[in-house]
């Protein structure tokens, strides 16, 4: 094929990354090109617009809407406090009087004649854009944000939940089949990325999030626990904004799967490590998935720059692949044929296939699609 | 006026070069002419690459177009151009064009006064013009304005349509709606410095007062009032506006897409736009009335033609790749799993589901995984037909009126333009549909999924090549009319469903076929059965129906019919399991059921 795609997860000792770091409306950048910075560091600023109320005052004080300027105590662009008064009539017996109160505190951005409403805007909360990574900047969009390089090793996920943290890397369980329990969580782990084998269980989540551990790396997780983790079935994996009280990262997908060996080595090698981590996952054809990022020598990237990553050309023989569909989901093993020819599957259809070389030598033809390269040397 | 300008082409096609930027993948397919007629020839598909780490959709459109190049030999590309025209018989294109859904598809929100009126008519205006709606604002939606104002701040559309009032009428609820809008500043989910698309197409009398509001903070266009009584729907210039919007702005922003602009010969279509275009064509050449459904791996799109009314809806989470999971939260465990003809403990399924969508261009394998996809689109088309029917309502275009009475029996009964019994013809689309490994699965998916009543044809789209030949036939008709027939369409053949329920085993209508041949096939069908009756595609047969006295065909209990049928690759499928569709509720009963009905029409591979 000319250009053969296949999806895979990078899994590497080392590699150079540039993260994009973007604010959501324009703001103000606080570093420069060449300029060191630390995952905790804020590298852009923003002020998000305050949340508006919107009042109706030509209902409130039985006006036309074009009357109500006669009764304004504010104008557009004035401060208010709650409860202060925006607007009030005269009438001439004093108990009749209405006064209508700010329910907030901020500005008045503006009154209308022909709805008769005044908008109110509370103050802008300020955004601050950390810089995710331990890295050296490379680049400044002004007013929008930085790319930020670092030299690290890498491990991508294929799901995850909750956004960007950081913590040191501890390994819980003793092998990368050993399912995450309870018992291997203990209150040290507090602020942690804790490594896990194959599975978690529902009760080892709830412990996590009481010994309060900033992430969790696992091979799998039960869908039934994710649900309960969550408190909804999630329909459309498009996740990063979940507050389930720390970041979960999957390795290898649903059910219990062992964890790959290369991942779980390189992470084990790093143990007691920081690392910054994104459980933020969007599974379309470019996809973002979960990653782990453990920086070489912080903040001393070097001058050189390279590809940020690899795009890979297509599948090799000898290339190291995990199956990613049953009946033989989550076995990892090496390319050891690609036919050309299209080969009929159980299902009838005529796909283009691989063969599949097991560590205990046993060989599968498995659809091309069917399988995932663990990238990364 | 160049020719991209204009849509036309300046010079003779006879090799084209068409491709559709999916949410997953991007297709291609090239046209030659064969003698006087355009044929398909080759297909070539690449992983989409709007997004990271690629972002630009261009990529994915030359990856497809280089497995053409080498499955036919022709050379296409000159490193990342497209040469075009043709230099000879081997080398170039005469045009590229293509359409587009990646990125998940051109995203609107829609404002209107009251939420059934107004709201619904720029909903239709939206969703004709090929959008994704994400959300009906409405003076009366229930939220409370503070709810509003946070809403139209969080959502990240593409493009905005308000709507609002009648013309002459009051102005103030749908200034306050600008006033909202402008209070919230929306940003577009493109590029964070451009001004965000806004058009406005309410009370022609408020115009001045929107302008004032808005001018400033959106790309505020103006146009005629898609109410501009309340009897009568103006939907064509909202529409025609979205379409010049969806090509100035919103595709200017998307990833790559300048490029694909600068790349194609015509104007880039949204894929739902394109193939609502075949749809209505079909229709419209053959005087029926139809179903089609485009079913994805994010969205599904319905399209219905009835009494040449079109109407088309896109249930933007239901999928067959990144929304599947979508579509067990939706449907529920318990009616996927109806269609699944063996034991399987939920756990396992709803991992298989949950893995499906985080790897969503896995195919399955097994055969048991197959008939676990096959139920989970049984469900998403079924589930996508309900929207379609909730808001395919009378009123469309200038043409048709209603009266306010009509408006308030909708309102309350909910009232569809979708009569199954007057359905003459259903397209499936799609690549559930169009890659089933067999034809009688894609037939069967559809039937079971719609239910049809009485006679009703069913057909598929080849390989998935109805967007491409809808923004064809927008340059060259007759290219379009042949491919069509030639490539794309494929007859399965006609289903008849008696209406009614009976005991299984009891008689439910006697038939009578006779064959253009002259044979004759005499039977009765009995409730509970599912019977095929081979009918090559190009054969026409005549049956008559005695249905028992509680069974009805359309015309009324136990009257009989009798109707001309057209065959397919499938043929004539009897469907005597009763309508409304009833699945036995015992495990071991409803497993055996579906084993016997899959048997009968020898859906599936047996061992």
């Amino acid at each position: 094929m000319a250009h053969s795609y296949t999806p895979g997860l990078t899994v590497t000792e080392q590699i150079m990354v540039r993260r994009r770091r973007m604010l959501s409306l324009p703001g103000s950048v606080l570093v420069t090109v060449g300029e060191n910075v630390r995952a905790n560091q804020a590298v852009a600023r923003a002020e998000l617009p305050g949340k508006v109320y919107p009042l109706n005052l030509a209902n409130q004080l039985g006006v036309a809407p074009d009357e109500i300027h006669e009764y304004l105590i504010k104008k557009a662009g004035d401060p208010v406090k709650k409860d202060e008064i925006l607007a009030e009539n005269k009438p001439l017996i004093k108990w009749l009087k209405t006064e209508v109160r700010s329910p907030v505190t901020g500005v008045v951005e503006s009154f209308s004649t022909v709805t008769g409403q005044v908008l109110l805007r509370e103050p802008p909360r300020v955004l601050e854009l950390l810089g995710y990574v331990d890295g050296r900047i490379v680049e400044v969009i002004p007013q929008q944000g930085v790319v930020v390089e670092t030299d690290c090793s890498l491990v991508q996920g294929i799901f995850g939940i909750g956004g960007e943290t950081r913590g040191e890397i501890v390994i819980a369980v003793t092998s990368p089949d050993e399912a995450l329990t309870p018992r291997h969580l203990t209150a040290d782990m507090k602020g942690k990325v804790v490594v896990g084998g194959s599975v978690v269980s529902t009760d080892a989540l709830a412990r996590a999030k009481e010994v309060g551990v900033a992430g969790l790396v696992i091979g799998g997780i039960h869908d039934k626990d994710l649900r309960a983790l969550l408190g909804y079935d999630l329909g459309v994996a498009i996740t990063g904004t979940e507050q389930v009280g720390f970041t979960l990262i999957l390795t290898e997908g649903f059910g219990s799967i062992p964890m790959a060996g290369k991942t779980f080595t390189l992470l084990s090698a790093h143990a007691g490590q920081p690392a910054s981590i994104s459980g933020a996952t969007q599974i379309r054809a470019g996809v973002i998935r979960p990653e782990i990022i453990i920086p070489k020598n912080a903040g001393a990237a070097g001058p050189h720059v390279g590809a940020a990553m690899r795009q890979r050309e297509g599948i090799r023989i000898g290339d190291q692949v995990r199956i990613i569909r049953d009946p033989l989901f989550g076995k990892i093993g090496e390319v050891a044929s690609l036919p050309s020819d299209l080969q009929k599957i159980p299902t009838e259809s005529e796909v283009r296939v691989l063969e599949v070389r097991f560590g205990d030598g046993s060989r599968a033809m498995i659809p091309r699609t069917n399988i995932e390269l663990i990238e990364g040397a | 006026m160049t020719a991209q300008e204009s849509g036309k082409s300046t010079h003779p096609l006879n090799v084209i070069v068409a491709t559709d930027c999916g949410s997953t993948t991007t297709k291609a397919i090239l046209i030659e002419k064969v003698g006087d007629e355009y044929r398909q020839t080759y297909r070539g598909e690449a992983p989409t690459t709007v997004e990271a780490p690629f972002e630009d959709v261009t990529r994915g459109v030359l990856n497809a177009i280089a497995e053409i190049e080498e499955l036919s030999g022709r050379k296409i590309l000159d490193g990342d151009k497209i040469i075009t025209p043709c230099r000879d018989a081997k080398t170039g294109v005469d045009i590229y064009i293509s359409t587009s859904s990646a990125g998940g598809g051109l995203q609107m929100m829609v404002t209107g006064v009251v939420q059934n009126m107004t709201g619904e008519s720029a909903q239709r205006a939206a969703l004709g013009a090929g959008a994704i709606v994400i959300d009906v604002l409405a003076s009366n939606d229930g939220r409370l304005p503070h709810e509003k104002i946070e809403r139209i701040r969080t959502m990240r559309p593409d493009m905005i349509l308000m709507s609002g009032g009648t013309d002459g009428g009051a102005v103030t609820h749908v200034v306050e709606m600008a006033e909202y809008i402008s209070a919230a500043e929306p940003r577009p989910r493109f590029g964070a410095t451009y001004k965000l698309p806004l058009i406005y197409a309410g009370n022609k009398d408020a115009q001045p007062q929107v302008k004032k509001i808005l001018g400033e903070k959106a790309a505020l266009v103006l146009t005629d009032n898609i109410r501009p009584v309340l009897e009568r729907e103006n939907l064509a210039p909202a529409r025609n506006k979205i379409h010049d919007l969806f090509l100035e702005h919103v595709m200017q922003q998307a990833p790559g897409y300048k490029k694909l602009i600068e790349m194609a010969g015509a104007p880039i279509m949204p894929t739902p736009a394109a193939v609502g275009v075949i749809m209505e064509t079909i229709a419209k050449r053959e005087h029926l009335n139809l179903i089609g459904v485009d079913i994805g791996g994010a969205t599904t799109d319905v399209f219905s033609v009835f009494e040449g009314l079109f109407n088309r809806t896109v249930s933007a989470n239901l999928g067959m790749s990144y929304s599947i999971s979508n579509v067990l939260a939706e449907a529920g465990l318990a009616n996927i799993m109806r269609w699944v003809p063996f034991t399987i403990e939920e756990q396992t399924l709803r991992n298989r589901i949950k893995n499906k969508m985080i790897r969503p261009t896995t195919i399955p394998q097994t055969l048991d995984e197959l008939q676990i996809e096959h139920a989970i689109a049984r469900e998403a088309l079924r589930l996508a037909l309900i929207h379609h029917k909730s808001l395919a309502t009378a009123l469309k275009g200038i043409q048709q009126e209603r009266t306010i009475s009509d408006v308030f029996e909708q309102q309350q009964s909910g009232k569809t333009l979708i009569d199954m019994l007057k359905l003459d013809l259903i397209v499936g689309s799609g690549g559930i549909l169009s890659h089933a490994p067999r034809r009688v699965q894609s037939m069967l998916m559809m039937v079971d999924a719609y239910e049809p009543l009485g006679v009703t044809r069913l057909s598929v789209d080849s390989i998935f090549m109805m967007p491409h030949l809808g923004v064809l036939s927008t340059i060259d008709e007759k290219a379009a009319t042949d491919v069509f027939v030639r490539d794309c369409m494929v007859y399965l053949g006609t289903c008849v469903a008696p209406i009614g329920q009976g005991k299984d085993g009891d008689r439910c209508a006697d038939y009578v076929i006779t064959f253009a041949d002259g044979r004759i096939d005499k039977g009765a069908l009995a409730f509970g059965d599912l019977r095929l009756v081979p009918l090559a595609g190009d054969q026409k047969a005549s049956i008559a129906i005695q249905p028992v006295k509680q069974v009805n065909l359309g015309v009324g209990a136990g009257v009989s019919v009798t109707r001309e049928v057209q065959g397919g690759v499938v043929g004539l499928l009897l469907d005597g399991r009763g309508r409304p569709l009833q699945l036995p509720t015992d495990h071991a009963a409803r497993v055996a059921a579906l084993t016997k009905w899959f048997n009968a029409v020898g859906l599936y591979p047996t061992t």
